[in-house]
């Protein structure tokens, strides 16, 4: 293989066999590999799509500064496309998220703006919001309302993973944005009716302190509930559990919502004959290093991430 | 049915700052009503006037979407937890 940009790696990642964790061994599970991406996260596809389509509708020019909230992974994502395409970035980050992210956009030229850990990403959303409204010159891309980080899913990794597993009978993702879901979803009701499309959602809500009021929930605009066939919560220790599992057991080192991911995999396992399911493991275990994941013991970790935010 | 009903921080004020309540009822509708009749501060903020499950709020029967079940009619077993969070931004 030989390419002339990084930006060319993006996207087509591995599907690998995760069948040691399968409870049947009629069914077999499947995880995407999306840490193999060059910014090292799915969140690169979607960097990249919103990029393009802004620069395809005018929105952006060079020397341009965009300004996204992010836990860390689509932050990421955009410093990588907007160092090789000349554009500056700002991203609003929770200063609870894990320390590796906050180094990792630092070192990729990304200026962070923190936001009280109390208020999760909501806080950094609110904070997002605020800056863009006050200064129109900011290139506001917003991951959870902007179509094209669904699109991107559809475009890319639906297409891949029903090339690379044409027998694939449930997939499986975890809830953030919503993108992966929605894009991935749709593809495969369009092109393959009756594949389940399950979503894995980390309980959020318990971790965010600073919540007043129930009305300031926040439901990404790109989200479709019609998309989702079922909605399972993981929490924290089973996504430490199946952390470890990943690599004890398959060799894979990813990160926490991918152990979230290959959980709901396992839990969907359960519930068949037989069949194919396929799950996002949105990215490596590098980041994660901090958490302890695969040195401490699993009450150590679990409780560290009630202040520390790994998803 | 008795069952569990875990309370997000965000609601604990209305049930004298429990994490988790029991409740008793056949139905999540059910529960919901019972709990709304003995902490009336609950109005409102599990179902809304319109009778629908409010808009920001998530509810999980054994980590089971409810909206994913039969919604408020899904049945609850003996013994079953529910879990009632806000909906807020993931990732």
């Amino acid at each position: 293989m030989r390419v002339e940009s990084i930006l060319e790696l993006i996207g087509g990642t591995p599907l690998v066999g995760l069948h040691a964790l399968s409870p049947n061994p009629r069914v077999k599970i499947y995880g995407k590999l999306e840490g193999q991406n060059p910014g090292g996260s799915v969140k690169d596809r979607i960097a990249l799509a919103m990029v393009e389509a802004a620069e395809r509708e005018g929105r952006l020019k060079p020397g341009d500064t965009i300004l996204e909230p992010s836990s860390g992974n689509t932050g990421i994502g955009l410093a990588l496309v907007c160092k090789l395409k000349g554009y500056r970035l700002r991203v609003v980050l929770p200063e609870n998220v894990s320390p590796e992210r906050r180094e990792i956009l630092e070192a990729f030229g990304a200026q962070v703006i923190g936001t009280p850990a109390e208020e999760g990403s909501n806080g950094a959303i609110r904070v997002a919001e605020k800056l863009a409204e006050e200064d129109p010159s900011l290139v506001f891309l917003f991951q959870y309302a902007n179509p094209h980080n669904a699109q991107a899913h559809y475009d890319t990794t639906g297409p891949e993973i029903l090339a690379d597993c044409p027998e694939i009978d449930v997939f499986v993702a975890g809830l953030g944005t919503s993108g992966t879901l929605m894009g991935v979803g749709r593809y495969l009701h369009d092109h393959k009716p009756g594949v389940q499309v399950v979503a894995v959602e980390p309980p959020a809500g318990e971790q965010i302190q600073a919540l007043r009021s129930l009305d300031e929930g926040f439901i990404p605009p790109i989200f479709d509930p019609d998309v989702l066939d079922r909605k399972i919560i993981v929490r924290a220790r089973q996504s430490i559990e199946y952390t470890k599992r990943l690599l004890d057991e398959c060799g894979v080192f990813a990160g926490i919502s991918a152990g979230a991911s290959a959980y709901g995999a396992v839990k969907v396992a359960e519930s068949l004959d037989e069949g194919t399911v396929v799950c996002i493991l949105p990215d490596a275990g590098w980041k994660y290093l901090s958490s302890g994941a695969w040195t401490d013991t699993t009450d150590v970790v679990e409780e560290r991430a009630t202040r520390i935010n790994y998803w | 049915m008795a069952v569990v009903v875990r309370v997000p921080t965000v609601l604990r004020t209305h049930v004298e700052g429990a994490a988790s309540v029991s409740a008793e009822g056949e139905t999540i509708g059910e529960v919901f009503a019972d709990l709304t009749a003995r902490y009336p501060g609950l109005q409102g903020q599990l179902v809304g006037d319109d009778g629908a499950l409010h808009k920001f709020v998530n509810v999980y029967v054994d980590d089971e979407d409810v909206r994913y079940l039969d919604g408020l009619q899904t049945k609850v077993a003996d013994g079953a937890e529910i879990s009632v969070l806000p909906a807020v931004a993931g990732g």
